[in-house]
């Protein structure tokens, strides 16, 4: 890594802690990122000469603070800022302001700052959008690129939810414990969806599929600063999980390779250990939420070195419990696949034909319900569900994939029964 | 005499390394560790998961306290250890100075001269 690469790591690590500080002090959003905008300019003056600086987010905040205050002066044609040479050394007033600034300072700014771009009015794409705008700093064309539209329709739509977020006022009190709790959950199911929101994209290479990261680096630093939050633990424990899996989801063909078919020495082990780790410190506080259940559903899958050593019953177990703490058609439709692993396929059916009405516009629903018929020799009607489903599919891969199912039943319907 | 040398990093900043910059990264280490192992000097090299997977047993009033992670206020924490059989602690300087040249997310490495209660087994 050069020293520039390590700088700029350096940088988008610090902002968000450095940004909700600045936008405490400045109390607008647009003011808060030109100073740190102008911080980050100066470190990548002074760093690569004098060496970053023991705490990087204390210095971008006091030479954030300052250019921010400057700029405002300037309006008003008054003194210059003092020289960022002046804070740069290690006994100066940049370490005064690092030992007030400990986590605990931070948390309140970072969650008041993720929680704005949850702007309960913005629609969940928006919203992400902002989030990694603002918090993750990633540059317009990136998240314009990874939400295939132009890059002014973006910047538009972006400025459009900044002013949204700005009318309905920015809540700057000290939260209640209620009320932290709260922000913390809507910011968490944010985390959540900009992890999805890459995780579906088939392509490593495709622009969303670095969300998928930029989700985990939010993740980290949320229990970073909430260190005691077993959700926090678990929705953390659960993205590794998944992510772990990601070399072995996608055939080189850029196909859909199923849970039970993928090859589990390419599931990547450090991030499986993480979360388990995550994830036995989580239940230990016997608290356990959506995220968790969720979590510990996908480490039973991880636990197993092969498909077939897939512990179905404990699963079942963990998505009964799922459904009483979160009650979801989905939730249900998910735990009919282990129905039909422990108990068969019409089991299974019986499980998700009341489902038809709520998610009938879900592809997997149509996919499941394909692939029990299928399993249950009702050809006609799995063929209908399988074009249902294709007809629904969001990607170019889930549609490959149902439509390999369908070859797949038309093969074995053209082979002979005898043997 | 065994030198344990204590790697310290801003984590927030380390884990966040994409899997290509930790690859990149980690070869220099073991360039670094090779000439060390063929002469039969290194012990175990040990990777820290992050604090946030860290429980601290703490001295409590009546029982002990289990609290989760280490204090969240550090600003550096310690990632990882080395072990090491150097003949001085001169020796030991030069090779952390090594290390901390190859590692940018290093803020420094601590020498600790120590020695062995149990050489245990559960590594091997």
């Amino acid at each position: 890594m050069t020293d520039i690469a390590w700088i700029d790591l350096a940088l988008a690590s610090a902002r968000p802690k450095a940004l909700g500080a600045l936008l405490r002090y400045f109390r607008d959003l647009d003011t808060a990122e030109e100073a740190f905008q102008e911080a980050c300019l100066r470190a990548i003056r002074t760093w690569p000469e004098k060496g970053p600086p023991r705490d990087p987010t204390a210095w971008l905040i006091f030479v954030g603070r300052n250019s921010g205050i400057d700029a405002v002066r300037k309006r008003s044609k008054l003194q210059a800022l003092p020289d960022e040479d002046t804070i740069s050394d290690t006994e100066d007033a940049e370490s005064g302001i690092a030992e007030r600034l400990d986590d605990s300072n931070y948390r309140d700014d970072i969650l008041r700052l993720l929680f704005i771009c949850c702007h309960p009015d913005l629609p969940a794409t928006q919203q992400i959008a902002l989030a990694l705008r603002i918090v993750s700093g990633l540059s317009v064309q990136q998240i314009a690129r990874a939400f295939l539209v132009s890059e002014s329709a973006m910047e538009q739509r972006i400025t459009r939810a900044k002013a949204r977020v700005a009318k309905a006022g920015v809540p700057f009190e000290t939260p209640s414990p209620q009320e932290r709790a709260e922000r913390l959950s809507i910011v968490s199911t944010m985390i959540y969806l900009i992890f999805n929101e890459g995780y579906s994209q088939a392509d490593p290479k495709h622009e969303a599929a670095a969300f998928s990261d930029e989700a985990i680096r939010l993740g980290r630093l949320m229990l970073h600063i909430f260190p005691s939050e077993p959700e926090l633990m678990g929705l953390l424990a659960l993205m590794f999980l998944q992510i772990s899996r990601r070399p072995a989801r996608f055939s080189a063909e850029g196909e859909i390779v199923l849970l039970e078919d993928q090859d589990r020495s390419l599931w990547n082990q450090l991030f499986i250990n993480e979360a388990l780790a995550l994830l036995d410190k989580a239940l230990r506080h016997r608290q356990p939420g959506p995220y968790q259940l969720q979590a510990a559903i996908a480490a039973i899958h991880s636990r197993a070195k092969r498909a077939e050593d897939t512990d179905w019953t404990e699963i079942d177990l963990l998505y009964r419990a799922l459904e009483r703490v979160q009650p979801s058609p989905v939730v249900t439709l998910n735990r009919a696949v282990v129905v039909s692993k422990l108990h068969g396929p019409q089991e299974a059916l019986d499980l998700i034909e009341p489902l038809a009405e709520k998610l009938g516009g879900y592809f997997y629903y149509h996919g499941l319900r394909g692939n029990l018929l299928k399993q249950l020799g009702r050809s006609g009607q799995a063929r209908e569900a399988f074009d249902r489903a294709i007809a629904l599919a969001q990607s170019a891969a889930e549609a490959a994939h149902i439509r390999h199912q369908i070859d797949k039943m038309q093969e074995e319907a053209a082979q002979p029964v005898a043997n | 005499m065994l030198y344990a040398i204590l790697c310290y990093a801003h984590e927030e900043t380390v884990f966040a390394w994409t899997q290509e910059e930790e690859a990149a990264v980690m070869e220099k280490l073991y360039a670094v560790q090779e000439p060390l192992a063929k002469s039969g000097k290194l012990g175990p090299v040990g990777r820290l998961m992050p604090t946030t997977a860290a429980t601290t047993v703490r001295k409590g009033k009546d029982e002990p306290l289990v609290i989760d992670g280490p204090f969240a206020e550090t600003k550096e924490a310690l990632l990882g250890f080395y072990v090491v059989d150097f003949e001085t602690l001169e020796e030991a300087v030069a090779f952390s100075k090594q290390l901390s040249a190859v590692n940018p997310g290093s803020t420094s490495y601590e020498i600790r001269p120590f020695y062995v209660f149990r050489p245990g087994d559960a590594a091997s």
